[in-house]
């Protein structure tokens, strides 16, 4: 943090701080998250500021930590569970299928499971193999869970304290290309996002991007590249995956009748794929051409030598901008 | 290769005494207590059979010859402790203050059943149904209690076959660990659907799973109620004192099916089941009780008339429950359903009207 800027994981950390701070209930737990600060170092300092109670450094065991959150949740705690790659996250997956979205309906609300499961997400950092995945779709199919993808340091930190708010639980995906990318202002104001609002990041009438996380970092350079030659992109950051703002993207769509959506998961049943769905069953009649999807082809993330060739990228986005402009 | 493990068992599958009884095994007023709860939970869990075999409940799983395990366990209790069951916990949730209702709402296919109404089970999870999972919530209630400094215990079960599973490993190990306030009782009632105990673990006994996890672990006659209450008095004040948890493995038999779908005579001999009920936990103690002079054929016949009245009561109130409406599947998915998915409501109130308009072709 430099002049009130903070990078995306600063603004997580400042998050954390704040959410500890407000709320006593709030208890971190994960891999190397206590001494350490977390592998990323998205939670430095907490230990200091509260204590190994509340920071709890926990045995390697992935199932476990998404297990015991539930447990403790149900006794009030909020914790914030920290998976150290996306790629470790399938072994908690059970935990968060069968029970943390389930506790309040099956108990007819009598216990709940206000969980943060927190994980980066996404390639590009030059990372070992598992450690490069986009897997929200996984999340966003189950009934009861939230999923949020942050895609700027303001959006981190807002979007975090309103997961950790939130009385269900929340996978809450931070890209790791962005970590460490321009640091932006930030306030600690303690102001929450809503969880269940796109963000409109860029008006325009002539057309929509649609993306979330990393990718939206390329969909805005895309806009401004076609601002340049006079045609004026909207740019929508989607941050809720789980569910889905639809309102807001029917109504830009409605506008624009033209849209790209963009995503570095792969392209098959992501969540691009429901978005596409639902707009045209909403949109259909006023679209001038068919929405195009720009997307990692189906295959595990390449080691990082090709990972560059694996994610969208602007010229992509631009390719794709240019089939929906051209569509007789 | 079998480290030399405690193995504690005070009555003879007769009631004979075989060893010196703990002192509380005089209050003759408890021990009838206990023998009461383990018939109205049998006349029950027949009860529920019955209503399953004739349509009127959907799958049940049958705690027959595990009453002695969970009457013990729900006895010892306290009010504030939480109990994290799995799926053949009648027994137990009974002395929960979960009612018989509520037991039968559950696997009648409602929800409200798991909405425990009794206080002392307001905060107990309902049944786990994914196996060993619910260890995992244990280690997590009982670190909440352990981060708040509150001296309450949670206490969890499972049969045999889940401590083949990671998460009863995992629950273990971080129990051990943080030396968390958690009881791990497993009823070892030798069968895991059609997989009998000696092909589920290679280990001579599964109470040494605790070793390699740094806890105490200990085995019990789980037909012999004074032994598991008395290990089970121990494993809470071991717990609840934070002197590290327990893994208490009750040695039964699983004498009816796995649940109500399953028929186990397609892979259990008859002879093996007729000597398990040699052994069974309900005789057992009415034995002790009559040869200490307390029970009596009269007694019994009292009893069970009183139970099944009781049985009787809950199946009508059950009966009268109605179905909750449709509507209800929204009520608690999310906190307040989100008005992104608004659409969804719509669709299905559109749903059940053409049902009822008579336009369905199943």
């Amino acid at each position: 943090m430099s002049n009130g800027k903070y990078t995306l994981v600063e603004a997580v950390n400042l998050a954390l701080h704040r959410a500890m701070r407000d709320d006593e209930n709030v208890v971190v737990l994960g891999e190397d998250v206590g001494v350490n600060g977390g592998v990323f170092r998205a939670t430095l300092g907490l230990r200091e500021a509260f204590g190994f109670k509340r920071v709890l450094d926990t045995p390697l065991a992935e199932t476990m930590l998404a297990g015991l959150s539930v447990g403790m949740a149900a006794q009030g705690l909020r914790p914030v569970v920290e998976i150290q790659f996306m790629g470790f996250v399938y072994a908690a997956m059970e935990h968060l299928v069968s029970h943390a979205s389930r506790l309040r309906n099956r108990t007819r609300g009598r216990l709940s499971c206000p969980m943060v499961l927190r994980t980066p997400m996404g390639a590009g950092i030059r990372a070992p193999e598992h450690h490069s995945e986009s897997t929200e779709a996984l999340f966003a199919h189950i009934p009861g869970l939230r999923v949020v993808v942050p895609s700027s340091p303001a959006r981190a930190y807002g979007l975090l304290l309103a997961a950790i708010d939130d009385p269900d639980p929340v996978v809450f995906l931070e890209p790791t290309r962005l970590y460490r990318m321009n640091p932006q202002p930030v306030a600690d104001d303690g102001r929450r996002l809503p969880l269940d609002s796109c963000f409109t990041l860029r008006e325009g009438r002539d057309l929509t991007l649609v993306s979330w996380g990393a990718s939206v970092h390329e969909s805005l350079q895309a806009a401004a590249a076609l601002a340049e030659r006079g045609i004026d992109a909207e740019v929508i950051d989607v941050a809720c995956l789980k569910p889905l703002d639809l309102d807001t993207l029917e109504a830009s769509v409605r506008k624009t009748g033209r849209c790209v959506i963009v995503h570095e998961a792969p392209k098959s049943c992501a969540v691009g794929a429901e978005i596409a769905a639902s707009l045209y069953e909403r949109v259909l009649p006023d679209l001038h051409a068919p929405i195009q999807r720009v997307a990692a082809p189906d295959i595990p993330p390449p080691l990082y030598r090709l990972e560059q060739f694996y994610l969208p990228g602007t010229g992509d986005i631009l390719a794709a901008c240019e089939t929906v402009l051209d569509y007789a | 290769m079998s480290p030399d493990l405690p193995y504690t068992r005070y009555l003879a599958p007769d009631g004979r005494p075989l060893a010196e009884l703990p002192a509380w095994a005089d209050d003759f007023n408890l021990l009838t207590r206990l023998y009461r709860q383990m018939v109205l939970t049998r006349l029950f869990d027949q009860k529920a059979v019955a209503l399953q075999r004739t349509g009127r409940i959907g799958t049940y799983a049958p705690t027959l010859g595990q009453e002695a395990i969970g009457v013990a366990i729900g006895s010892l209790m306290q009010a504030e402790d939480v109990l994290v069951p799995y799926y053949r916990d009648t027994a137990v949730q009974l002395m929960r203050g979960v009612c018989m209702e509520e037991i039968l709402l559950y696997w009648g296919g409602d929800e409200r059943g798991s909405d425990f109404v009794d206080p002392r089970a307001a905060r107990d999870f309902p049944i786990c149904v994914p196996i060993a999972t619910q260890a995992l919530h244990a280690c997590g209630v009982a670190t909440a209690f352990k981060i708040r400094g509150e001296h309450r215990v949670a206490v969890t079960t499972c049969g045999d076959g889940a401590t083949s599973k990671g998460d009863f490993l995992e629950a273990l190990n971080v129990a051990g660990a943080w030396q968390l306030p958690v009881v791990f009782v497993v009823n070892d009632n030798q069968w895991a659907i059609s997989v009998p105990r000696r092909i589920q673990c290679g280990a001579p006994t599964l109470a040494q799973k605790a070793i390699g996890a740094g806890i105490h672990g200990e085995q019990v006659d789980g037909n012999d109620i004074l032994a598991v209450c008395d290990r089970m008095r121990q494993a809470l004040a071991r717990a609840r004192h934070g002197k590290g948890p327990v893994l208490l493995e009750c040695l039964s038999y699983r004498l009816g099916d796995h649940t109500t779908a399953d028929d186990a005579t397609r892979y259990r001999c008859a002879e093996e089941v007729r000597q398990a009920w040699e052994e069974e936990p309900v005789k057992r103690l009415r034995a002790f009780l009559a040869s200490q002079g307390v029970w009596d054929e009269g007694r019994e016949q009292a009893l069970v008339a009183d139970c099944q009245a009781e049985v009787q009561r809950a199946v009508e109130s059950f009966e009268a429950a109605g179905v909750q409406p449709l509507s209800s599947v929204f009520e608690h998915v999310y906190a307040r359903w989100p008005s992104a998915l608004a659409e969804q409501r719509e669709t299905l109130a559109e749903r059940l009207v053409r049902r009822q308009g008579g336009e369905c072709h199943e």
